[in-house]
């Protein structure tokens, strides 16, 4: 099978969310069901979902999803996570065999915690300890992949039609106080596992509906940084730009979708002073992680979520709310699915960053 | 009249039974099917739900009335007919049309009425009753985009509004201008001579979601046409 970068398959793609701000738990059929009224976006080369608030009986613990090859890939992958980590528990991700879902790997789930004594002698903070070890083994450990790494959320994707993604990962059987989804229809790749969205480091993750057409230009900035953008596809660049502009440097999401979705400098030029003076120092900081071309992304992380277009707003979304509930979808119809009445509906504007936070922190 | 109960039917199913429904079409329970009415003439087609991106591409001379909001690339390259959409539209509403008319009472996306085009007897036009998105009636050639700004807000248009536009005229109802238009528009405040061409339009506006027209018989309305001594350069290239 060609892999993603060796063919080009021109074509759009369809993301989804919905997160209950006070934290109750929400069942994943719920965004299943929803991406199921936007099937056309997708062409079943990749389908994918994130869960937060999945884990609660291991909030503490690394939740590592990976995929291997085969048996070797395992065995060496584990050994390194026996001597880098304490591993608390381990298994299957339980899945659901089907004929829609075929060519699985193997698909293993580790809860985890550092090992104190190399986390001391790292003199890294345990974030960044953890980072860099799911670096290492994306890019040293050949045919193990980690796919999802954060503290009580996990990532589900998988070559197929997101309705069929979900059935198969069984996501019916899991309840999260925040979802986002993914359906693919890959533009440049022919599509695989690892390439499906959402794409994760730590609790950041992203879906994305869109074509960077500043990957290059960001791939080169970012591995200056010890990232390694090793699955050939342009959103893995962009989650690995959020978690170096938050984590690394300690933006804000709005600073950070001013650095990503930065505005024309003629719309700089006509906001007052401080907010010019911002925009500007944020855009000669970091002109290398500007995205250009057509995006819609949303980025969930442990406590909420983001979602933001490209500033030129070649990608759509819609943002519906309902009590304690919010949704964003590619479109309408797939909002209506999970809540038919809803109070308000809009499209935010390009380059304008949606967040939305719980009213206070799930423990 | 024959009624479509379209809840778990696929687009192509869909679109299926209505080519074959006769003249009077409803439609129930729509949920995100496309291409709904596209190509068609001579049908009556009326929407409950949502319906999918590109309702009624192409349209060849049918009338559809959305009693909802509609999504994406609505009437996109339509040539003849009516398009009526109680509520807002998403983005690209009436690309490349080039003839029939499209009315929304509320707001529309990003991107309504780009490269609207007018040949001899082809005129299209549209009514937005409310708020236009970023890049209305951008390269626009031919044809009318009448913004009537219902909720009196401050500017009812987004940014670059007709960048490259190089023919037919964008009414906008609006006491000022919001912030700098592109170099290639033209901006003038429409002459009693000039409402008159957009009139019956409004009037029609009116007859569709029971509006009082004197509404907006009284308010101030900007015209915009193309400056040919500015034509257009590039925009996409630069950061």
């Amino acid at each position: 099978m060609k892999r993603e970068g060796e063919t080009r398959i021109p074509s759009g793609c369809a993301i989804a969310s919905v997160i209950n701000k006070n934290g109750l738990p929400i069942n994943g059929k719920v965004i299943v069901d929803s991406m199921t009224t936007m099937h056309e976006r997708s062409n079943g080369l990749g389908g994918g979902f994130a869960g937060y608030g999945i884990y609660p009986q291991y909030k503490d613990l690394y939740a590592f999803h990976i995929f291997y090859d085969g048996l070797a890939s395992r065995e060496e992958c584990e050994k390194f996570l026996d001597s880098d980590f304490e591993i608390v528990n381990l298994s299957k991700i339980p899945v659901k065999k089907s004929p829609k879902i075929v060519d699985e790997p193997l698909i293993w789930r580790y809860f985890v915690s550092p090992n104190p004594n190399k986390l001391r002698d790292s003199h890294l903070d345990e974030k960044e300890y953890v980072s860099k070890a799911v670096i290492h083994v994306n890019d040293a450990i050949k045919g193990a992949y980690v796919f999802s790494s954060g503290k009580n959320m996990g990532v589900f994707k998988a070559v197929g039609f997101p309705e069929d993604v979900g059935e198969f990962y069984r996501l019916d059987e899991y309840e999260g106080y925040l979802w986002t989804a993914h359906g693919r229809y890959p533009t440049n790749t022919p599509g695989w596992w690892g390439g499906a969205h959402p794409f994760s480091m730590l609790d950041y993750s992203v879906v994305h509906n869109g074509e960077i057409s500043s990957y290059d230009a960001n791939r080169r900035y970012i591995e200056m940084f010890g990232y390694k953008c090793n699955l050939l596809t342009d959103t893995e660049v962009i989650t690995y730009i959020i978690d170096f502009l938050i984590r690394k440097k300690g933006l804000t999401l709005e600073e950070t979708a001013s650095v990503i979705a930065a505005p024309f400098w003629t719309t700089i030029e006509e906001k007052d002073k401080e907010k010019a003076e911002l925009l500007t120092y944020l855009r000669k900081t970091f002109p290398s992680l500007l995205i250009t071309g057509p995006f819609s992304i949303i980025l969930g992380f442990n406590g909420g979520l983001m979602a933001l277009n490209d500033r030129l707003k070649l990608r759509s979304m819609v943002v519906g709310e309902k009590g304690d509930f919010v949704y964003v979808a590619s479109e309408e119809c797939a909002i209506r699915k999970m809540e038919p009445n809803l109070e308000k509906i809009r499209t935010p504007k390009g380059g304008e960053p949606v967040v939305v936070r719980l009213n206070k922190e799930i423990r | 009249m024959k009624i479509i109960d379209a809840k778990n039917l696929r687009f192509d199913s869909l679109n299926g039974l209505i080519r074959t429904a006769g003249k009077c079409i409803m439609i129930m329970n729509c949920s995100g099917q496309r291409f709904i009415g596209s190509g068609s003439d001579g049908q009556r087609i009326e929407i409950g739900g949502t319906p999918g991106n590109a309702l009624g591409s192409y349209l060849d001379g049918s009338e559809i009335l959305v009693r909802g909001n509609a999504q994406d690339a609505v009437g996109d390259t339509m040539n003849d007919g009516k398009i009526v959409i109680e509520g807002s539209a998403g983005d690209a509403l009436g690309y490349a049309m080039r003839g029939g008319e499209i009315y929304v009472r509320d707001n529309v996306g990003y991107r309504a009425g780009i490269h609207m085009k007018a040949y001899a007897d082809k005129k299209p036009v549209m009514v937005i009753g409310g708020s236009a998105g970023s890049f209305l009636g951008e390269y626009q050639a031919g044809g009318l985009i009448i913004v009537l700004n219902k909720n009196d807000s401050e500017f009812p248009v987004g940014r670059f509004c007709g960048t490259g536009m190089h023919g037919g005229k964008i009414f906008i109802r609006s006491e000022k201008l919001g912030y700098p238009l592109p170099k290639q528009v033209r901006v003038t405040e429409a002459t009693e001579e000039e409402l008159n061409e957009i009139k019956k339009y409004i009037e029609k506006y009116c007859d569709c979601f029971d509006e009082d027209e004197t509404e907006f018989s009284g308010g101030k309305f900007f015209l915009l046409t193309p400056d040919s001594n500015n034509p257009y350069r590039q925009l996409y290239v630069e950061n």
